[in-house]
């Protein structure tokens, strides 16, 4: 809280020093009555990409979670998808957005996708990982148990994963909002980053900071959400 | 349930070559075998090969039943880290090998095997809750719940203190009665209070130790013990069965 006070007096105190015009770098004032003059748009804004943010995180972490267990309990798939995988994840989301955009028109479905797809890749990547990181006591507990690799995974290396999975979850609450602008730059009609396209285009710089803070705390928001969850399954994994 | 004597033969080769030479074990069935000798000789790897547990030891060698069904199935094991699910609590740790298999878990049964072992108060704790003795009572609990008629001990005790290790040397004797135990360990008062058979495993072979006339568990302080404790020390300080005949 001191360090968030800190920054904005020096925000202020450079603004006020340097004479740098208001459409160039507006002061913390200026950015705050532009949050309470356009409260109304930024709120319809924001409401439209956190549901994009919600849809295409939960698309990515079920895809994630899937793909993981897929792997897991597949040699012949793991075989076939993990270069594939690696692959995929080389290209930048940035050069698959207007490809994803033109497909899938300018609404809600590309932006999920984009999401879906920055997310993805962290989550089945972490979690896959710990899911095959069983220790050697507890592989040995299912080899004399005599388990299959079904109740093996699902009662042994799923509850031993789930570090893992918080661990993806941590990167695809960061990688999430940076998908949803792309998705939105690259071509919406709504949104809070098609609202910093549009502010930025008139010169409104301060409602353009103003839905950046939205954004920020679009992301603590998740980021919390995802910080108390890791608090839950660390009493109970 | 009857358990099976287990001829386990020939040499042990490890990944950088010979670890035990040519060895004769004949593992009385229902009673209390030892194989005691220093880290690193092989000892974990015999009761992998006996458990048919993936090692990267192999026998050049034979392992056989008096009953000639096949061992792998009827084995339990109880190993020194002790093979619990951090994530759950003492009866589901207990029950965790039948839901592996997809069977039905028998809680009450659990229950009544943890209150058998001295752990009557602790049914819903896990193991981050419990000291390193109640955690191989747990352990222990669980080997019972699966009730093998063959029961592998890889140095199951090591970690406990004097007086945890005492008890538990106690129990393990009073609840595996009838069995067939296979204990490994390199304490040679352990091998000395519990075996109705022990043999000094070296590179050379294993040798048989001469034991007490007493029946186990035995007296730590009684002077046959004692006795009998520094004719073993002294015999691993020559663990070649050529030097110690």
């Amino acid at each position: 809280m001191v360090c968030f006070a800190l920054a904005v007096a020096i925000w202020q105190l450079v603004v006020t020093l340097s004479g740098v015009p208001r459409f160039i770098l507006p002061g913390p004032w200026l950015v705050l009555q532009a949050l309470g003059g356009n409260a109304a748009l930024l709120w319809q804004n924001a409401l439209w990409s956190a549901g994009n943010l919600a849809l295409g995180l939960s698309l990515g972490i079920f895809l994630g979670i899937e793909t993981a267990l897929l792997l897991t309990l597949s040699r012949r798939a793991r075989w076939l998808l993990r270069p594939m995988l690696v692959v995929a994840q080389a290209v930048p989301v940035f050069a698959l957005a207007p490809v994803i955009t033109l497909w899938l028109g300018y609404g809600m479905p590309s932006k999920i996708v984009t999401i879906a797809l920055v997310t993805y890749f962290p989550i089945a990547s972490a979690l896959f990982d710990r899911l095959m990181a069983l220790p050697p006591g507890l592989r040995d507990l299912a080899h004399l148990s005599g388990a299959n690799r079904w109740h093996e995974t699902l009662l042994l290396r799923l509850p031993h994963a789930v570090p893992g999975l918080i661990s993806g979850l941590r990167l695809a609450v960061v990688y999430g909002p940076l998908a949803v602008l792309i998705g939105e730059w690259v071509g919406s009609s709504r949104g809070l980053g098609h609202l910093m396209l549009m502010a930025n285009g008139r010169g409104q710089t301060a409602l353009m900071f103003a839905a950046l803070i939205v954004l920020a705390a679009l992301s603590l928001l998740l980021w919390s959400a995802v910080e108390a969850l890791a608090r839950w399954t660390a009493r109970r994994f | 349930m009857t358990a099976p004597t287990v001829h386990l033969s020939g040499a042990l080769h490890g990944a950088a070559g010979l670890l035990i030479d040519h060895f004769d074990l004949i593992l009385k069935a229902g009673q209390w075998n030892v194989l005691l000798g220093p880290s690193g000789v092989g000892k974990t790897s015999l009761l992998r090969l006996l458990a048919g547990l993936p090692t990267v030891a192999r026998l050049e060698g034979r392992i056989a039943t008096d009953d000639d069904r096949p061992l792998a199935p009827r084995v339990a094991m109880m190993a020194q880290d002790d093979q619990l699910l951090p994530w759950a609590n003492a009866v589901e740790n207990v029950t965790i090998p039948a839901r592996l298999r997809g069977e039905r878990a028998d809680p009450a049964r659990a229950a009544a095997l943890l209150a058998e072992v001295g752990l009557r108060a602790e049914l819903r704790r896990k193991p981050a809750q419990l000291s390193a003795g109640q955690r191989q009572r747990v352990t222990l609990a669980r080997t019972l719940y699966e009730d093998r008629p063959v029961v592998l001990l890889d140095e199951p005790f090591s970690a406990l203190d004097v007086v945890t290790r005492l008890k538990m040397q106690d129990l393990a004797a009073r609840l595996l009665c009838g069995r067939t135990v296979v204990l490994i360990t390199h304490d040679p008062a352990e091998a000395l209070r519990l075996a109705d058979h022990a043999w000094i495993v070296s590179r050379h072979g294993a040798a048989p130790c001469p034991l007490p006339k007493t029946p186990p568990p035995r007296r730590i302080d009684a002077l046959e013990t004692l006795a009998a404790q520094a004719d073993l020390l002294r015999r691993m300080g020559l663990a070649s069965p050529a030097q110690i005949a």
